[in-house]
């Protein structure tokens, strides 16, 4: 995947985890959770969709690599790259 | 509390009332539905099973909840939510300006869990069981409590929440627990009633059809027909029903309005089956509820049945009833299941509400699709498939009886100061 599908991949699952949100003016170097309305839960649903659509396992300890739009395609480029 | 208490001898009314039933998701529409006949039956495709025949909600569920709310939590949590809102709003309490630690959440429910395991179930098995997959939701929803919490959260009610699980009985015991928690003083006011979620399992109809007790019929609408002859068993429904109880003092104090006061109850248990029904036990549970009440059977003007369409349900709930009853007695007896089926958790509670305008326009609802009455069941008054005008109505007795033998009866009398 390129980052652009990365990032198309992203906010795809996030439209879903939070579904009352306006993502389209989602700045990429600012945390999302100071962006929109995303809680400890939703992010483990995240975490989840990425397993169960990409196979992808994000152990907890790089869990904080993912605070942001940029650095969770940053930290997905190269699990996803042959996706 | 001490002997004598302003609470213990409180008298406590209902103030508002919101539900969503299979015909109506208010008390106007599903008073109509009752006085004109219309079912809320319908077919459904439930997992493994195909088709089966259920009493289905239609309410907006985005009336009260966000998108992420409704994904995150249960049918059974939107369910209570809706109706906590609706009563709310009915009664005219502004619950944010309101003391909300001094107000108390108390919700019946038969099940609660069956719905969202199976589905976590469903869900892993499309990963070969793989448990990784399991949803971290699983627990916040299946936890006991989930709709009664769901409701504080919707609305920053801080007092105490809690299900009270009592099978088909639970929508009588919310209502109880309410009467009870306000006379001990221990809240303000009470969201008190029941839900239900159960058309969402599969596992229900599965067992009720393994036991010979799951409704057929070629009409939908038909399928839910206590105490006609040919009935062969249960429609199951989800619905809610919740009330805002107040102290009487209370409700005067702030002019509200009146729907009726829980004038007595009772609760007992059979003792003798898993799921076979005790006709001694279930009357005297409402020959209990008359005592508490201060009345005797001569008082009662409408009583609504539980009978939920299955053979030996009807007939021992009928024989139940003249054992109470003596004949002269100038009670109508009808029955709400005949036009939802039976909504489970919610149905002792939205049984009773289909029947409180009675207070005011003197019609006692009938119970429908009773083409050839069982003998066995022919009471008399039994109002059958047209609305009764009758000259008054004064004193309602609504039973609801569950699995385990659990029996409930509560009798509610029109306001009077």
């Amino acid at each position: 995947m390129t980052r652009e599908e990365i990032r198309a991949a992203i906010l795809s699952i996030i439209t879903d985890i939070a579904p009352d949100e306006d993502l389209s003016n989602i700045k990429g170097d600012v945390r999302l959770r100071d962006q929109i309305d995303l809680d400890s839960m939703d992010f483990l649903d995240i975490i989840m969709e990425l397993r169960k659509r990409y196979s992808v396992e994000v152990p907890e300890a790089d869990y904080p690599k993912l605070a942001t739009l940029d650095s969770t395609i940053e930290y997905l480029e190269p699990l996803l790259k042959s996706k | 509390m001490p002997a004598g208490s302003p609470f213990t001898a409180a008298r406590i009314v209902i103030t508002g009332i919101g539900l969503t039933a299979p015909n109506g998701n208010d008390l106007a529409t599903f008073r109509q539905s009752l006085l004109t006949g219309k079912s809320g039956v319908r077919r459904i495709t439930t997992r493994y099973m195909g088709e089966v025949l259920a009493g289905v909600c239609d309410f907006d569920e985005l009336k009260y909840q966000r998108k992420k709310e409704l994904r995150r939590g249960t049918r059974a949590g939107s369910i209570a939510i809706y109706c906590a809102n609706e009563a709310l709003a009915d009664s005219r309490i502004n619950i944010a300006a309101a003391d909300r630690s001094r107000v108390g959440v108390y919700l019946g429910v038969t099940e609660h869990g069956n719905v969202e395991t199976e589905n976590e179930i469903a869900s892993i098995k499309e990963y070969n069981y793989d448990v990784k997959f399991w949803s971290h939701h699983h627990n916040p929803r299946t936890v006991a409590n989930n709709p009664a919490g769901e409701v504080t959260l919707n609305l920053g009610i801080t007092g105490p929440h809690y299900t009270l699980g009592a099978a088909c009985a639970a929508g009588n015991i919310g209502l109880i627990q309410g009467v009870q928690m306000l006379r001990l003083g221990e809240v303000d006011l009470a969201l008190a009633g029941g839900v239900s979620e159960s058309i969402h399992t599969f596992g229900i109809f599965a067992s009720f059809k393994a036991q010979g007790a799951l409704a057929a019929h070629p009409d939908p609408t038909k399928a839910s027909r206590p105490f006609d002859r040919d009935r062969n068993g249960i429609v199951v429904s989800e619905g809610g029903c919740l009330y805002t109880l107040e102290r009487l003092e209370d409700a005067i104090a702030r002019r509200a309005r009146i729907y009726g006061e829980i004038a007595g109850y009772a609760i007992n248990s059979d003792a003798s089956d898993f799921v076979l029904p005790n006709a001694e036990r279930q009357a005297q549970c409402m020959a209990a509820a008359l005592r508490h009440a201060g009345i005797g059977p001569r008082d009662i003007d409408i009583l609504n049945t539980h009978a939920t369409g299955t053979k030996q349900g009807d007939i021992q709930e009928c024989i139940a009833i003249r054992a109470v009853f003596p004949p002269g007695c100038p009670l109508h007896v009808n029955n709400t299941k005949s036009f939802i089926g039976h909504a489970m958790g919610a149905a002792g509670a939205l049984e009773l509400t289909g029947n409180l305008p009675a207070f005011e326009d003197h019609i006692v609802h009938p119970t429908i699709n009773v083409e050839h009455l069982d003998p066995e069941c022919a009471l008399p008054n039994l109002v059958l498939n047209t609305p009764k005008h009758v000259d008054k109505v004064d004193c309602i007795l609504n039973n609801s009886s569950g699995m385990l033998g659990i029996n409930s009866a509560v009798v509610v009398k029109r306001y009077e100061a």
